[in-house]
Order: structure tokens, then C-alpha cells, then sequence
């Protein structure tokens, strides 16, 4: 079957924050169909290619199945830091929405399933 | 089960205070833990001290004690916060002149101590960077603060001792909440090794987590696309509050009627913020791993914490110094409709001609353009040139490094010409002599039994009888 482009923020949430140097992201699946798809997609190398444009430097990463969330790093992204960075984002809180514009493969089916699958969070 | 009901205060510096006047009131809180301090903050408190040596601490402390604290007497709400900065003591004295002026009693506890700058400045070795692991000599001379997170013990030791207030410096953030935990449930903290002291110290650490910083923890600043909009009346929004059980399950909420929202989505943005490996999250306290963490919603802004993991924590403590790295100076400035980016192009290359011809000493001219790319960088798409000279303005900031500060200084002066003298329509020019001072931050690390050897714990004010 054939595969479909999206961006992360079809199915993803996400949230930046800094220290020192490092930024760091917090990405959020929205339902364990949707957590599956980022586990495959969304890996170290990928999000290291995805910066590499803008901000060149290490990735780590670590998936917490038990949140539906990937844990990210991107090492030497801040010109120094905070107090030093001459970005008028200086501390990147930005960034997490650099992270959503993340393009992965996925099926239609796949996508349909993650946008069909009920949120875990109570949402009244 | 004994529980303690502990409110999240400030998140930043310069945060709003009127959301904890509804935790107190309507929450049903015995304790605020106030975080003043993000890891910048210690820079623009060290600029402070630098024009006055009585400051140094968030004075935004003192103002905000002045309207909570006639509320916090008539519920017997205890206040814990890490406002003193580089000054603890100073903010102590600050607060109780206040208080004084007012007609006001309260025992006031200042935790000092974390200050280490001497001893990074007498090394020869060590205190190498934490990521870079360069050596501190190439700093040392610039290095103008230096502070370790320490961790809950002193206040424990000082609510033990009945403060109403407790002021402290650099302690790590979740401390703040893990003191009052430990000090109303009666953990073990020092010395802790038992798989249940671990694990209920890791679920202190957590709440504190969760809370360190204000409404990011009920809904503020959440990362979504067609889900932010889902929350309510954030103008009124609630900060979070732990409900925490002596066996150290949670369950986190907010003050009724408040604006907001606290769910599973909500709460694991927060609990994944600022952390590296989330399962070996580091504390002076307790070692935690997120990695078996559930939080489940039980209801309308109720959420259930449990599975926190932990480990006995390092014999070292975190250390972040700043150490001087140059000066910036920036200018913004505007072209408008027709052509106005090669404009904007056309009078960015005089100020590049003009530094070279001047030979003006700068280290780099970082530009961006607000409104196109300067929060997303080369990710974010730009129209094509065409398109932007059909925009009606294009804003360019140019920002100068440099270590020279004359010639940060003098940045401004190659712009106003441009009024009368550069290309058409300009739409306004912002930020002329600006020289500000650029920090490095220094992160590392020091043995902890050097530091926990200084930390002291002394009692201000008057005491209420």
C-alpha cells in the first residue's frame, strides 16, 4: 500500500524546553495507534536530519510507551544558551513547533485509524 | 491515609501571583512552593547585584507576600520559595522590612549556602562543563556566579523548625515541594535506601516536577494544533495543586472555578519538560525514572500519579555557573510595501560594508526577520523573493557580538543615516543603544558532602508567641 506524507502535528503534540545548551522535546502521541506510528518514524537520526537545515548537533532520544511520548535532545542548539543566544527565541520555546513541521510515512489507513482512535486525555 | 495538600506558586521570575490567592483560598492548600528561578534568571539577578550589592534576589517576592500573606495567616498556609536568588538573605530582609511597615509577624527561615563561586575560582582542575567537558580554565576568569542545586534537606530542617516563610537560593526546583512533603509526611530523606522511602521521595519529586512551573503544569503554553483551543479561560487560569498521600501517590488538581484544564495530555507535557533522560532524572533528593509513571484521569481536572521509580540519588550536586562572553547590540528595523525586501537586502549590505569599512571588531551580525523565520529558522518556509517584495513590510533584526563593548556601544550609530539617506519607506527603527552582556552558562558539577558542609538554615523576624 502506498504511503502518504504528513506532518508530525497531524497526529503528534509537543513541547519544548531548555538547559544550558540543550534543547530538549517532549512528543505526544494522542492514542496508542498514534504512539505506535511515531515509535517507528520519529527516531534520533531522523529528527537530527530534520534540524540539520537549521541547528547541526547530537540527538538522544528515549520512548516512554507508558505516556505515549518520545523524549528528544538536541545537544548544542542554542548558541551557548539562554543568557547568550541571539535568536529572539532564545530559549527555543519555539522549537517544539519546529519539531511538529517533522514530515513521516505513513498509510492512509494508518493515519486514518490514529485520527479515529479516541483521545486518551479527558477532554469534556 | 494522612495527606498534605501542596500548591504550585511562581514559575519564572516576574510570573502572576494572583492564581495562588486561589489555591489558598479555594484550594485547600497548607503549603506553596514558589520556583522564582529558571536557569537564566541567575544571570539577570547577577546584572542586578552588579549595580546594587543589596540586591540580587527576585524582588517580586515581596510584593507578591505582601498580598498573599494576609491570606496565608487566616488559613495557616506555610511558604516555601527559592526568591533569594544570589541574596537569600537579602530578599529575607526585604520581605521583613515590609512586613515591619505593615504591622506584621512571621518567622522567616533563610537557607544559604549554595553559593560556590570562590571555589571554582580557586580551582585548578575539575568543574569540568557538563556536556562539553571542556575545563573550567578557560572561564575562570570571567566567571561572575556559580550556585549548586541543593537539595530538600534544609528546608525540612527549617519548617521542622516552624517557619512560616523559607527563603532559600539555588536548590533544584522540585525541592522546593519535596521539603514540605517530607516535612508533613514524615519521610525519610537523608540517607533514604529502602525501595519504599525511594519510591515515595521519587512521587515527591514528580509532584514537584509537575508543578515547578505554574500553569505550564494546568494547560498553559500547550503544544498542540486544534487542542489548545479546548482550554478554558486561561486570563483565570488555576495553578496545579498535589493532593499526596503518605505512601506517596498523587493526585493533582486545581482550585475550583479557576481557568485551565488539568488532564493526562496536559500533565506529561509538563512531565517530560526540561528533562534528558527520563529515567535517570537527577535530584540531590532521589534518582527518578519516568519510565513506569501512569497518570490517570479520574475526573473533570483530576489525575492520578503513581509509579514513580527511584534511586538514591549522587554524591554530587549540579553546579550552573555564568561566566562573561562579550556584548550584544541589536536594532530592528522595518521596510514597507513596494520591494520592501530588497530593501531590507539592499540596506542590510551597507551595514556590512559599513562594518568592514570602519573595521569595526564583532564576532558575528546574526540577522533574522520577525514575522518570517526567527522562530523557526531555515525550517521555516519563505516565499520566494517576488512574493516578499509583494509583502506589505519586511522587519529585519540585526543583532552585533562582539567582545568589544565600544563597539557594541558605537552599533547604533551606523543606522540613523539610513532615515534620510537609505532605501524608501522605512517604518521604523527600534532597539538603538542597547549594549547589553552576554553569559555563558557553565554547567558542572561538585562533591556534595563540599557543599551540604556550608549550607545553613537561620531564623529572621520576629517570632509569633
Amino acid at each position: 500500500m502506498s504511503t502518504i506524507r504528513i506532518p508530525l502535528v497531524r497526529i503528534a503534540h509537543a513541547r519544548s524546553g531548555d538547559k544550558a545548551d540543550w534543547v530538549d522535546f517532549g512528543l505526544f502521541a494522542w492514542n496508542a495507534v498514534g504512539y505506535q506510528l511515531l515509535a517507528r518514524e520519529v527516531t534520533a537520526e531522523r529528527v537530527q536530519a530534520h534540524f540539520a537545515p537549521w541547528l547541526p548537533g547530537e540527538v538522544d532520544a528515549w520512548p516512554l510507551p507508558n505516556i505515549l511520548a518520545l523524549k528528544f535532545v538536541l545537544r548544542g542548539a542554542l548558541q551557548g544558551g539562554g543568557a547568550r543566544n541571539l535568536r529572539l527565541d532564545n530559549l527555543g520555546k519555539a522549537m517544539a513547533g519546529a519539531l511538529l513541521r517533522m514530515e513521516i510515512d505513513v498509510t492512509q489507513d494508518e493515519l486514518d485509524d490514529a485520527l479515529n482512535a479516541p483521545r486518551v486525555g479527558w477532554w469534556p | 491515609m494522612k495527606s498534605i495538600r501542596i500548591g504550585a506558586g511562581l514559575g519564572f521570575y516576574g510570573d502572576n501571583w494572583e492564581p495562588v490567592a486561589a489555591s489558598i483560598e479555594r484550594g485547600g492548600v497548607q503549603f506553596i512552593a514558589s520556583d522564582h528561578l529558571a536557569e537564566l534568571t541567575l544571570a539577570i539577578l547577577q546584572k542586578d547585584r552588579q549595580r546594587d550589592p543589596a540586591l540580587g534576589y527576585a524582588r517580586d517576592v515581596v510584593p507578591m507576600l505582601i498580598k498573599l500573606w494576609p491570606l496565608m495567616r487566616e488559613r495557616g498556609v506555610r511558604f516555601v520559595c527559592n526568591a533569594g536568588g544570589l541574596n537569600p538573605r537579602g530578599a529575607a530582609q526585604a520581605v521583613l522590612a515590609a512586613f515591619k511597615a505593615k504591622g506584621w509577624q512571621a518567622k522567616v527561615a533563610v537557607v544559604t549556602g549554595d553559593d560556590v563561586l570562590q571555589r571554582l575560582q580557586a580551582a585548578d582542575t575539575g568543574f569540568d562543563h557538563l556536556f562539553t567537558h571542556e575545563g573550567v580554565a578557560g572561564v575562570r576568569e570571567r566567571l561572575v556566579f556559580a550556585n549548586a542545586y541543593v537539595g530538600a534537606q534544609p528546608i525540612v530542617q527549617a519548617l521542622d523548625a516552624g517557619a512560616d516563610i523559607v527563603i532559600t537560593g539555588r536548590v533544584a526546583d522540585a525541592a522546593l515541594f519535596l521539603g514540605p512533603l517530607v516535612h508533613g509526611l514524615g519521610w525519610t530523606l537523608t540517607g533514604a535506601t529502602s525501595e519504599r522511602d525511594l519510591t515515595r521521595l521519587a512521587q515527591g519529586l514528580t509532584v514537584g516536577h509537575l508543578l515547578e512551573c505554574s500553569g505550564q503544569g494546568s494547560g498553559g503554553n500547550f503544544g498542540s494544533q486544534g487542542a489548545w483551543q479546548a482550554i478554558p479561560d486561561l486570563a483565570h487560569i488555576g495553578y496545579p495543586i498535589a493532593e499526596v498521600y503518605e505512601d506517596g501517590t498523587a493526585l493533582i488538581t486545581k482550585a475550583p472555578e479557576t481557568g485551565g484544564r488539568i488532564n493526562f495530555d496536559t500533565l506529561r507535557q509538563q512531565l517530560l519538560y526540561e528533562v534528558h533522560n527520563p529515567h535517570a532524572y537527577f535530584s540531590p533528593d532521589v534518582v527518578l525514572d519516568m519510565g513506569h509513571i501512569t497518570l490517570h484521569d479520574e475526573g473533570f481536572d483530576r489525575v492520578r500519579l503513581t509509579g514513580a521509580r527511584g534511586t538514591a540519588p549522587t554524591d554530587t550536586l549540579k553546579v550552573v555557573a555564568g561566566f562573561r562572553d562579550g556584548y550584544k547590540a541589536e536594532v530592528t528595523w522595518g521596510f514597507s510595501w513596494p520591494d520592501a525586501w530588497d530593501k531590507a537586502q539592499a540596506a542590510q549590505a551597507t551595514i556590512r560594508t559599513l562594518l568592514k569599512d570602519k573595521r569595526i571588531p564583532h564576532d558575528e551580525l546574526y540577522v533574522e526577520y520577525p514575522g518570517l523565520n526567527s522562530a523557526h529558522g531555515a525550517l521555516a518556509p519563505l516565499p520566494k523573493p517576488d512574493a516578499l517584495n509583494q509583502s506589505n513590510e519586511i522587519w529585519t533584526r540585526l543583532v552585533l557580538r562582539t567582545q568589544d563593548k565600544a563597539a557594541a556601544d558605537g552599533f547604533g550609530r551606523l543606522f540613523p543615516w539610513i532615515g534620510l539617506s537609505g532605501p524608501a519607506y522605512t517604518c521604523g527603527f527600534t532597539g538603538l543603544h542597547n549594549t547589553s552582556e552576554l553569559l555563558g552558562i557553565w554547567p558542572t558539577l561538585i562533591p556534595r558532602d563540599v557543599v551540604e558542609a556550608s549550607v545553613t538554615v537561620d531564623m529572621l523576624g520576629e517570632v509569633v508567641s
